[in-house]
């Protein structure tokens, strides 16, 4: 707060005359988008530009005996062949270990395999074609030798004595391990009422962003710069990664981002296969485009979840829950990604676990082990849908044990609404959130009586319908705690440049990136308000990082609370400046005046005093009618780092309703309602909006989406035919409501709301299936919960 | 392999948003990859290359198809409508803006083949119901939105067209 | 992935078609509608050195009155039959069947020939004409032949077409009165491949069933003709006593195998709830 200044007029951006803050307008970039008019990163032709297609290894593990590319170099249209060793030579390689993240361990990695590949997918040869189709028909004439090795792939026996070691080096497969221990959890069981346990499996499932990965790297040997235009949500962090690993000074690279088709995670990582195009393009010096196909998305984009709990949670007679403990362990494929690391997801279900509920005892241990799969990694909602459902479920089952009703048990132990600032069980810093504010929301949304006899009737019939419930917190506009401390390229902290054009329109320009969220949208509605103009005379610049100012991007629902925060400073400060040469052109007090749509006007009265083209006119054009010891500025850059809390917490609490066909196992969604506390919302369409996607995804980890593997390492669906993924006929109609409770850390108050749909929707259908199907003794604790999985429960197959 | 590596290209004509066009072009190139390599339309988009996310959906003959799922060479003669053409033919600015109004758009990636797909829906069955809607985009993939607006937003049209608020 | 190269001929009439897919041989692929076949060649999983193109055959598209049958030619689209009136009046399996299929982007360019000639075991076309006893018109250099949809499918994605050989069209009888027709399938999205799916067709005379035929897809390589089944519903009334000996009867008729989505136990669990379906909305009417 310490960066706040007083107000012309004592207004903050609450108050501001004509504010879009909570105003659910269009987005302003959306026309373009319906209209096609887009720019993708694969829609980019730049002159001379080749195409790189990788021969990736068809083996989870083996040795690569020898490369022959003497056929591909041959054949038609192709620029060059280059196989892992010669990228070897041209780049440093990474490693994926964050420091706070104690006793981490990963080797270091080249963007291709070297001489031994670790996954199937692994890119091993690159090939530089005038065509996409003709190194793809080059491809098949690259000869590798190769040697199969034994893989290790179950990630429950990696770190068996006989699991082969995918780094020999280490002695075993364990990549990092950390244990939690508080209060005192073994005399919480002995005095329990009941104790409750169930095993859980989060198989592993991948992110299918619509535009798959791509990138075009273009090395301009006159100049010694690489430009890259790249699908990206860290325009900086990758420029540092780039510039660091190529071994070119920060200043001869620019990472330009355009439109991108989705990203929720997958597109903020240290890809082999993007780097390699960058090395390509200034061994070629000319632009190179790798663009990923739906097929090498499945193998080679991040994974997520892939965990295996055992959890345990004990209660008092009194209903209240003393203890829980958790032992996670998630397998991560064979490296950890570079930069974040792979180890933040089971961090964050150790952090997580339990957070909504005042809990006296925890015991926690987890592990990372690296196997012969896809690298797993962030991905939108990082840990939480883990952490919520394990929490969930067995709140829902002791809720059970103890003969109480699943809400009035939730009342009994969610954290009182006026009980903070205050730590999770597992230590976390918690500012301020509405736990019990949400479920009063929520009950008033449903008619939670009716759905429980409709239930009770249901069942008369044979047909299960089910009723589940899941209170959630979220992490969002994480401070350097996150990544910065563990010494990774990743900001924490986001800039924006505003400024009047000749015209009296602002031009403003952030470090935050637009995937869809409506983060142009949010700027514009900010800076509109903060600096007085309507959004029509708005105009936002992001994803260049030769424009913008410095800052993380967009991930881990960091965009409004940081960004936002920024704007609202950026949008002040050059209000002050139009208004100090108002007051001089109009020789009144600047404290006096406002701007308001546009116009320059009596702060008191709102009188027209002068159109604000009028100030951008005399200033940049008739300087010399100012006063000769002024000069008058109409540009303003601000900055903004949470540093008050570690994050800014959201909560919310997830309903779902559905029925189960006992004969299918098919399950069909009835109703779905979320409340949520993101604080202050900018923008109620784009905010609900985020929330229903959320909750799609979550549905799709919840029934439908899995990496299927063979034992030997295979995936078996590896296609969008196979891989399942929520489309609009099942999906149901998703009512969102709201509390708000504004973080003091910011003016603006905002908090992130872009994961919390999927932080909770597995939780809610889980306990929601396991409710229908509880009269046939059934209970699932898998995710997804096929309909295959569903009848194995209920022993009909 | 040499021996397919260099076969006949073939001259294909057609008309592209009311505009002749005529290239020549390997057999093998797909309709979207024709729309958005030769002819520069890149409104159309490419997600899976398998007929499964129809974000390459386009209009052919009146017909909405996959772009992937034919060949160039095959649209010979026909009469090609994409995103862009139909977003400036004019006669579906209502779906259009229906689609900016209500954010029945986030990435971007799939819209075009969404709006292409809605476009159809709308000539076909002019008063759907919401699960005829999402019976009828169940074949176009979106990521984002969790299709609700979508569904919203094509609802809308098709109340506003049946009284009469074209 | 992009294809891997291939020459095009579009030829422009059946003779000229079979005189290339005979001399091409092996190396040469007929394209249909090419909902399968083309992403198959996205993938580079098929590689023909050339493809024949048939959407400039005519003569090879349109649904005609033909006596006791409708004549559906190879080359109809899914959206002509969705649109045509004969099959309507005369096909009410078809018309029921088609908006399983896929999605409509699909159906507008997908043939029913195309369909019958890949012989996908998920397929519901192929388990459509099995259960309806069409005939499959198969058209070579040598003449025309007709081959009984139960004998044209051999295996998996195996069929009596041989090299050199079309087919032309498909023979499909009218329903005749007192005829029924049921079609369910379990599918885990909307216009997926089914889990497992079945198809029935029957003479309901009352109550007693007779002519019934049970044909089940995506359980096994082909469609599969449950004839123990439909044995114990024949000449009988369909009642629970029926669909439980029916059911009971599946493990002689039924050998499917895993897949992705389902195991091989659960697609013959899933059987059994679809016999007991299909027959209840078979004995509804």
């Amino acid at each position: 707060m310490s960066d706040q200044v007083s107000d012309q007029g004592g207004l903050t951006i609450h108050d501001r005359p004509n504010s879009y803050i909570g105003r659910g307008v269009p987005r302003p970039n959306a026309r373009r988008l319906i209209h096609g008019r887009g720019t993708f990163t694969d829609d980019i032709k730049l002159p001379r530009m080749v195409h790189v297609a990788y021969v990736r290894s068809p083996f989870a593990h083996a040795d690569i005996l020898s490369i022959d590319t003497s056929a591909a170099e041959a054949a038609p249209g192709v620029v060059a062949v280059v196989t892992g060793a010669e990228f070897a030579k041209r780049i440093t390689p990474w490693e994926g270990v964050l420091t706070h993240l104690q006793g981490m361990r990963s080797p270091p990695q080249y963007p291709l395999a070297v001489d031994r590949a670790r996954w199937q997918g692994e890119p091993v040869v690159a090939v530089v074609a005038e065509t996409r189709a003709q190194a793809e028909d080059a491809i098949e004439l690259v000869q590798i030798d190769w040697k199969e090795l034994p893989a290790a792939t179950d990630m429950m026996r990696a770190m068996d004595a006989d699991a082969p070691v995918i780094h020999p080096e280490y002695g075993n497969n364990l990549c990092w391990e950390r244990n939690v221990d508080v209060g005192d959890v073994d005399a919480a069981y002995a005095s329990a009422a009941a104790v409750v346990e169930d095993s859980f499996v989060f198989s592993r499932h991948t992110g299918v962003t619509l535009e798959p990965r791509v990138i075009v790297a273009d090395y301009n040997a006159g100049e010694e710069k690489l430009t890259v235009y790249h699908a990206t949500q860290g325009p900086h962090m990758i420029h540092a990664i780039l510039s660091k690993h190529l071994d070119l000074p920060e200043h001869c690279v620019r990472i330009v981002c355009k439109d991108v088709g989705g990203a929720f995670g997958i597109k903020v990582h240290t890809y082999g296969d993007e780097i390699g195009a960058a090395v390509l393009s200034v061994m070629l010096k000319r632009p190179v485009k790798f663009a990923a196909d739906r097929l090498e998305s499945f193998t080679s984009d991040i994974h997520a979840r892939d965990h295996r709990i055992e959890g345990k949670m004990a209660v008092d007679k009194d209903g209240r829950i003393t203890a829980l403990e958790i032992d996670d362990i998630t397998g991560i494929g064979p490296y950890s990604m570079y930069p974040r690391s792979s180890g933040i997801e089971l961090n964050q279900v150790l952090n997580l676990a339990g957070g909504s509920y005042d809990i006296g005892s925890y015991r926690a241990r987890g592990r990372v082990v690296f196997q012969n799969k896809p690298l797993m990694c962030q991905y939108r909602a990082v840990g939480h849908p883990i952490a919520t459902m394990l929490t969930e479920a067995l709140v829902e089952k002791a809720a059970q044990a103890s003969g109480i009703d699943v809400l009035e048990f939730r009342q009994r132990n969610l954290m009182a609404d006026d009980d903070y600032p205050r730590n999770t069980v597992s230590g976390v810093p918690l500012e301020k959130l509405s736990h019990h504010a949400a479920l009063a929301k929520l009950t008033g949304m449903i008619d939670y009586d009716g759905l429980r006899k409709d239930q009770a009737a249901s069942r008369e019939k044979g047909v299960y319908r089910g009723i589940g419930f899941a209170s959630m917190i979220e992490v969002t506009s994480p401070s350097p705690a996150f990544y910065g401390v563990g010494g990774a390229p990743i900001s924490a902290q986001d800039g924006t440049t505003v400024r009047l054009d000749a015209k009296g329109n602002v031009i403003v320009s952030s470090s935050v990136t637009e995937q869809g969220q409506g983060a142009e949208s949010m700027l514009a509605q900010i800076a509109a308000t903060a600096v007085g103009v309507d959004m029509a005379n708005v105009r936002i610049i992001t994803g260049d990082t030769e424009m913008t100012p410095y800052g993380g991007g967009t991930w881990a629902s960091r965009g409004t609370g940081i960004a936002g925060e920024a704007t609202v400073r950026a949008g002040r400060a050059l209000r002050e400046q139009v208004l100090e040469v108002a007051g001089i052109m109009l020789q009144s007090d600047a404290g006096s005046l406002d701007i308001r749509a546009g116009k320059i006007v009596d702060a008191d009265t709102g009188n027209e005093r002068m159109d604000l083209a009028e100030v951008g006119r005399v200033v940049y054009y008739r300087g010399d009618t100012l006063p000769k010891d002024y000069q008058a500025e109409l540009v303003a850059t601000r900055h903004y780092v949470p540093k008050a809390y570690p994050f800014a917490f959201t909560n919310g609490i997830h309903c779902c309703h559905l029925e189960v066909d006992t004969d299918t196992g098919i399950v069909k969604i009835l109703g779905y309602w979320v409340v949520e506390d993101c604080g202050t919302v900018i923008n109620p369409l784009l905010v609900d909006d985020q929330v229903r996607g959320g909750v799609v995804q979550g549905i799709g980890g919840a029934l439908y989406e899995e990496c299927i593997y063979s034992p030997e390492g295979q995936l078996l669906n590896g296609n969008l035919a196979d891989y399942l993924v929520p489309m609009a006929f099942e999906m149901p109609d998703i009512e969102v409501g709201h509390v708000s409770t504004p973080t003091a850390d910011s003016e603006l108050g905002a908090k992130g709301a872009g994961e919390a749909g999927t932080a909770g929707a597995p939780a809610a259908i889980t306990n929601a299936i396991n409710d229908a199907l509880m009269p046939l003794n059934a209970r699932l604790t898998i995710n997804p919960m096929t309909p295959e999985r569903i009848l194995n429960a209920i022993g009909k197959v | 392999m040499t021996e397919t590596a260099r076969l006949p290209e073939v001259e294909v004509s057609l008309t592209v948003n009311g505009e002749r066009v005529t290239r020549r072009i390997e057999p093998r190139m797909t309709l979207v990859d024709f729309l958005r390599l030769e002819l520069e339309l890149t409104g159309s988009h490419v997600g899976c290359e398998h007929g499964v996310c129809g974000a390459c959906t386009v209009r052919v003959d009146d017909e909405i198809v996959r772009g992937c799922l034919m060949f160039a060479v095959q649209a010979d003669g026909t009469n090609v409508v994409t995103i862009e053409g139909l977003a400036d033919g004019g006669s579906e600015d209502d779906l259009l803006e229906a689609f900016r109004e209500r954010n029945a758009v986030q990435c971007g990636f799939c819209t075009p083949g969404m709006v292409m797909t809605a476009s159809d829906l709308l000539a076909r069955y002019p008063s759907a119901s919401r699960d005829e809607i999402r019976e009828f985009l169940s074949g176009n993939y979106c990521r984002c939105t969790g299709y609700q607006a979508i569904v919203d937003a094509i609802e809308k049209v098709s109340q506003s067209r049946a009284g009469g608020g074209r | 992935m992009k294809p891997a190269p291939f020459e095009y001929v579009k030829p422009s009439s059946v003779d000229d078609a079979l005189t290339v897919l005979t001399e091409g041989a092996d190396d040469t692929q007929p394209i249909a509608g090419g909902q399968s076949l083309t992403a198959t060649l996205n993938m580079r999983l098929s590689a023909p050195v050339r493809l024949v193109d048939l959407n400039g055959l005519e003569e090879l598209r349109g649904i005609t009155d033909a006596g006791g049958v409708v004549r559906i030619g190879a080359l109809t689209r899914y959206r002509d039959l969705e649109q045509s009136d004969l099959v309507a009046d005369h096909l009410p399996l078809i018309k029921k069947t088609l908006p399983l299929i896929a999605h409509p982007a699909i159906r507008n360019r997908g043939t029913l020939g195309g369909s019958i000639a890949f012989a996908d075991p998920a397929a519901e076309m192929p388990a459509c004409v099995t259960a309806l006893n069409g005939a499959i018109e198969i058209t070579g250099l040598n003449g025309v032949r007709k081959v009984a949809a139960g004998d044209f499918f051999k295996g998996l994605y195996e069929t009596d077409l041989q090299s050199g050989e079309l087919i032309t069209a498909i023979e499909l009888p009218k329903a005749a009165p007192g005829s029924r027709f049921a079609i369910q399938e379990f599918a885990r999205r909307h216009g997926d491949y089914a889990m497992a799916g079945l198809v029935a067709a029957a003479q309901v005379d009352g109550a007693t069933v007779s002519d019934i035929a049970l044909v089940f897809f995506a359980m096994g390589g082909t469609p599969v003709a449950a004839s123990s089944a439909a044995a114990k519903i024949a000449g009988k009334a369909i009642d629970a006593d029926a669909i439980a000996s029916a059911q009971a009867a599946l493990d002689d008729d039924l050998d499917p195998f895993d897949d992705t989505q389902c195991s091989a136990a659960m697609k013959k669990h899933l059987a059994r709830v679809l016999t007991d379906r299909v027959l209840t909305e078979l004995a509804g009417g």
